[in-house]
């Protein structure tokens, strides 16, 4: 095993950064499309239950069927496999956007309206805030899943961690499996914790538990 | 006289949805630097009243009017920041301190951070916080008293002309509302503050309204004085209401001032004295422990305007024969 990373850490590093790739542009993209999504939904709350009911039942298709579903239109590689990404993604992030702003008292929302905030105001000063807890929990739910996920992407040659699994399998190579296990699911622990983090730095401060000396009059955003 | 600072003109709203009318065909003049309680069942239509004087809600029909100006052609954001809102729920921002809590009108129209700073100590001395200890506090480390506290300093943060309270002292429990209703009072008559005060407690309305708005089904039933209202209800329901209030009761929200026959200041008697603020259920205690059949009433301390006898506080418990009188 230790002669394979010696012999192979290149084409390893490689296939891991390729990976972070895929995970990074599709988290990405799927926030810019998620957030608007759930905030305009928070507004429209009838068409909310459809274009969620409508992502869970896509977000329950397996993902190699999604990935040959979609090959037709974008062709093997990386663009079939961050779309896919993406719509995976949708659920778990619309779900969290709408139930971050959801969550919030109503009461707090109509004092800051009764005191002449504006609604950017609001959003940026109040509703963000609060609601900031429950999104990065999503973001973090969705960057997991979307790592482990995105090793099957290797079938229809996206690249990334995948291939050394894959690889392994059809080689019956024990420590390509054995690396690409490690390094797939080594990746995902970590995100996790450094997402996880944020997540409770964001908690604590949501709730008025996180203390910071400075700054006594900035309303932090 | 003083200014109108608040007037509805055949003011109704109806909610989507619903065939009644929460509120129909307000006719009202708030005077500026009074302090109206709003009185009514729930349903009433008492939260509704209040809330289209903010743009909480908007009004199906009619016009309100700020100081003569129709609150429609105000700029909403600017016209909010200069009425104080105050609500049960307290709705306090849990991810700041007090300070920043009461600081975030200040903060949005660009007060320099000593002013803030400055104004945020004075607004917590006068709600009897004291600053050093609660400034730095977030919302969860304060009990339900102390959070609506806040929230009545953040209200008056920038100063507003006028204060809307919906029941803010309605979760709150007996001996810490009495506290905050007499410290408001205070604050009031200290300020100068137009106060609208909804409420579902009889008691409540009475003791800190100069004047009693009397809500039901969306309908004003009476808008007058305490004491005109105790003394001569405008229909059967008032009677009802008022009549659900005991002798003792009744007097405790009668203040001195309503009853008092005005004198000559320069009287210089030997008697008890009483504040004009006072109830008159401490003028009642006090003629049935002493052997004396008059009481002074006096302002500021010092200052007497007028005086109560035993037969004043005897008519002022029968109300209908008043009207007679």
């Amino acid at each position: 095993m230790i002669t394979y990373l010696l012999k192979y850490y290149m084409q390893m590093s490689t296939l891991l950064l390729e990976h972070l790739h895929i995970v990074f542009l599709s988290i990405v993209i799927s926030l810019l499309l998620a957030i608007p999504v759930g905030l305009l939904l928070t507004r429209l709350k009838w068409l909310s239950t459809v274009v969620l009911s409508f992502f869970g039942v896509v977000y329950s298709i397996p993902s190699l069927a999604l990935f040959a579903f979609l090959i037709p239109i974008f062709g093997l590689g990386k663009i079939t496999a961050i779309v896919v990404l993406v719509i995976y993604n949708q659920y778990i992030l619309v779900r969290n956007t709408l139930t971050g702003f959801a969550s919030i008292d109503p009461a707090i929302i109509e004092a800051g309206k009764g005191m002449g905030l504006s609604a950017k105001q609001l959003f940026l000063k109040i509703q963000l805030p609060l609601a900031l807890p429950i999104i990065l929990g999503g973001i973090r739910i969705a960057t997991v899943s979307t790592i482990g996920i995105a090793t099957i992407a290797a079938v229809i040659h996206a690249g990334g961690l995948g291939v050394l699994l894959f690889d392994g399998l059809r080689m019956n190579y024990l420590p390509k499996i054995l690396w690409g296990t490690i390094l797939s699911s080594g990746l995902a622990y970590f995100s996790n914790q450094i997402l996880l983090s944020f997540e409770t730095k964001a908690i604590l401060k949501a709730r008025g538990e996180y203390h910071d000396d400075k700054n006594d009059y900035d309303i932090s955003l | 006289m003083a200014r109108t600072a608040i007037e509805f003109r055949n003011v109704s709203k109806q909610y989507t949805n619903t065939s009644q009318y929460a509120v129909s065909s307000v006719n009202i003049n708030i005077e500026e630097g009074s302090f109206v309680t709003i009185l009514g069942a729930s349903g009433s239509g008492k939260t509704t009243f209040l809330k289209m004087v903010n743009r909480i809600y908007e009004p199906t029909s009619g016009e309100i009017l700020f100081f003569g100006e129709s609150i429609k052609n105000l700029p909403i954001h600017e016209y909010r920041r200069k009425i104080g809102y105050v609500i049960q729920q307290v709705g306090l921002f849990p991810h700041m301190t007090v300070a920043e809590n009461i600081g975030t009108v200040p903060k949005i129209l660009k007060w320099s951070k000593e002013k803030i700073a400055k104004r945020v100590d004075e607004l917590l001395e006068l709600v009897a916080l004291p600053p050093h200890d609660y400034k730095k506090r977030y919302p969860r480390q304060l009990s339900g008293g102390q959070q609506q506290r806040v929230g009545l300093a953040r209200a008056m943060a920038a100063d507003p002309s006028i204060m809307l309270m919906d029941e803010p002292f309605g979760a709150i429990d007996a001996i810490t509302r009495q506290n905050l209703q007499e410290e408001l009072i205070h604050i009031q008559k200290k300020l100068n503050k137009t106060i609208l005060f909804v409420t579902h407690d009889i008691s409540e309305a009475f003791r800190l309204g100069d004047k009693v708005v009397i809500m039901r089904e969306g309908e004003i039933q009476q808008f007058d004085t305490t004491y005109n209202i105790i003394v001569k209800p405008a229909n059967d329901y008032v009677a009802q209401l008022i009549a659900t209030q005991d002798v003792v009761q009744r007097l405790k929200t009668l203040k001195a001032k309503s009853v008092m026959l005005p004198v000559d200041s320069s009287i210089s008697e030997i008697a008890f004295r009483v504040d004009k603020e006072e109830s008159l259920h401490k003028v009642l205690t006090y003629f049935l422990e002493h052997d004396q059949n008059h009481v002074l009433v006096e302002e500021d301390g010092r200052r007497i305007v007028g005086r109560i006898t035993w037969e004043q506080l005897k008519v002022s418990t029968k109300q209908d024969k008043v009207l007679s009188a």
